[in-house]
């Protein structure tokens, strides 16, 4: 996964403000966050110098289709379909412990996660545990996932 | 109720699949993960039915194979991994009838494990065991995540089971010895990942026996002893422990001794079980069907005339091709001019060959007659053995028409 730094040292580092950020930092970290695209970066697009730089950035921010309120992005590439989250998901479990719960396909509509086609879909995101007033820093889908599919922005 | 189907991906048969249909095609498969939904979506190229590469019917097809079959003297009958039990069967009775060598993937994979579990020789248990109770899951030479995606999420890991309710953070402890970081390994975590020189599993046997009886735990490759120790004692405070065997443990042991004797000294501390990590979805059930006929899980002769059967490396697939001792041969539903080496299978192209498969592959281009089959366990039903020998009915998803593979070993044992 990405860090700021390492995305930071990937930009032009100009704080050339074109982005309409103050610097290249602030670019940084709301690209991390998704809450801007590389292609918002002008230079890093235009200038032939940075062009290594804009490819290998574009690498790492991969597109994602959509983020999920919570922050959670499945990467449909990195996915094997293996299921680790789906079983280990502490909400699955609790929604759907017959199903999810004991490995097996999901039988409840209320589990986050479930694989269709061979990867891993996210649905019900509200009821995650890192969402909403109490939240915590939930990471079993995360710490479980073999290729490293899953990430939260 | 959800109608579910049983996946041929692998052996693991996941028996909790759902699939939609439309125009009489697959296209979409739920649960399963994308090995299993690629083998169930069918082939994208198909296998087409040929005699000297001329396009033929069915009928003129099994005609010319049962004249081959009929005309060898001594037929090789090779595959059987990818094919339903009574499919298998029927194979076998053409190697009797024909005098043929038989023999089937395991032969180079999980052959000398399965027959050491037939034989009674090492303990071994189901998956719903290992769901159920497991504490302590041991990926010697094994990587699931990559072999058999749903092992860890449906079995040995992360589902809740009947003794095992809090979840695998607290109650289950996965072990991962290998001689690199495998996708399981990183799962594992690094304090449980044992990472052991190439070919050094005996000898790592040997100095976990050593810790396992108190001993100091020497290697030659100098491996912490601590962390032998450490290990030693966790497999000690097992309730029920499974050791899962992967290709890279069954390569890198000449002999099965050292695991028998790890397993014996395990089971005097706690309590053991082995499980063979097995491909092909049906690679156990033929060792199974071939071991309560003959006694054999593989590598067999059969004698044309007296019905007598003999066993050994001679009658293997390798071997019986690299001496050139057979002198046609019918393959099911493999392709060992892709999995054999090259040395070793090239020969097959020289002798009149026989492919039965759905889908187009190396072999069949090769082959002077090709019959394709129905996709066992998608476009027909048919029963096999998981893993841990548990046998699964498979069910049919969606019609095609192409026979099964069934029917047409049985019309070519008519027709011989
Ligand atoms: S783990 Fe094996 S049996 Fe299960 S869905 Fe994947 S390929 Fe199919």
């Amino acid at each position: 996964m990405a860090n700021v730094m390492e995305i930071y040292q990937l930009l032009p580092k100009t704080n050339c403000k074109e982005c309409g950020k103050s610097t290249c930092m602030a670019f940084a970290v709301d690209l991390l966050a998704r809450k801007v695209k590389v292609d918002d970066c002008i230079p890093l697009v235009n200038e032939e110098k940075y062009k290594d730089n804009y490819e290998k950035l574009s690498e790492i921010i991969a597109p994602v289709g959509d983020v999920t309120e919570t922050g959670l992005i499945v990467h449909d590439d990195k996915c094997i379909g293996c299921g680790n989250c789906v079983v280990a998901c502490p909400v699955n479990v609790a929604n759907d412990p017959q199903g999810a719960g004991s490995g097996k396909a999901p039988t409840s509509d209320k589990v986050i996660f479930k694989v269709e086609d061979g990867v891993v879909k996210a649905r019900n995101v509200e009821e995650c545990r890192r969402f909403g007033e109490n939240k915590i820093l939930c990471v079993a889908c995360i710490d479980t996932c073999p290729t490293k599919a899953i990430e939260f922005v | 109720m959800t109608e579910y189907y049983v996946c041929p991906g692998c052996a693991l048969l996941c028996d909790d699949i759902e699939v939609e249909i439309e125009d009489g095609k697959v296209t979409k498969v739920n649960s399963a993960c994308r090995k299993g939904v690629a083998r169930m979506k069918g082939c994208s190229d198909p296998m087409e039915c040929t005699v000297d590469d001329e396009k033929t019917d069915v009928d003129a097809a099994i005609t010319k194979a049962a004249d081959i079959l009929r005309e060898a003297k001594d037929p090789l009958i090779f595959g059987h991994g990818n094919s339903s039990s009574q499919a298998q069967q029927l194979s076998i009775d053409i190697a009797k009838r024909t005098g043929a060598y038989l023999d089937d993937t395991s032969s180079f994979c999980q052959g000398p494990i399965i027959e050491a579990i037939l034989q009674d020789k090492l303990k071994t248990c189901t998956l719903d065991d290992i769901r159920h109770k497991a504490d302590v899951i041991v990926f010697w030479g094994a990587d699931p995540s990559n072999s058999h995606p749903r092992h860890l999420s449906r079995y040995s890991y992360f589902p809740r089971g009947n003794e095992r309710q809090r979840g695998w953070e607290e109650d289950r402890t996965a072990i991962a010895i290998d001689i690199r970081k495998s996708d399981t390994a990183e799962i594992c975590g690094q304090s449980n990942f044992y990472r052991i020189p190439m070919a050094a599993d005996a000898e790592f046997m040997e100095a976990l026996v050593s810790a396992l009886s108190g001993k100091v735990p020497k290697t030659s490759f100098d491996f912490d002893k601590k962390k032998i120790l450490q290990l030693a004692n966790v497999l000690k405070k097992a309730k029920f422990g499974v050791i899962c065997v992967g290709l890279g443990l069954v390569y890198s042991l000449d002999e099965l001794e050292p695991l028998f004797i790890l397993m014996d000294k395990l089971n005097e501390v706690s309590s053991f079980h082995l499980l063979p990590m097995v491909g092909q979805y049906n690679m156990r059930g033929f060792n199974q069907n071939l071991f309560d006929k003959t006694g054999y899980i593989n590598r067999v002769k059969f004698d044309g005339e007296d019905n007598s059967v003999k066993h050994g490396a001679d009658f293997s697939v390798i071997e019986s091709l690299r001496n050139r001792s057979v002198d046609a041969a019918l393959i099911i539903g493999s392709d060992p001019l892709s999995s054999l080496p090259l040395s070793v299978a090239r020969y097959l192209a020289e002798i009149p060959l026989i492919t039965i498969d759905p889908c187009r592959n190396l072999t069949a281009t090769k082959s002077t007659v090709t019959i394709p089959c129905a996709l066992s366990g998608v476009e027909a039903g048919g029963t096999a053995m998981r893993m841990d020998g548990v046998e699964v009915e498979l069910k049919k998803v969606i019609d095609t028409d192409n026979l099964t593979d069934e029917e047409i070993l049985r019309r070519i044992k008519e027709a011989i």
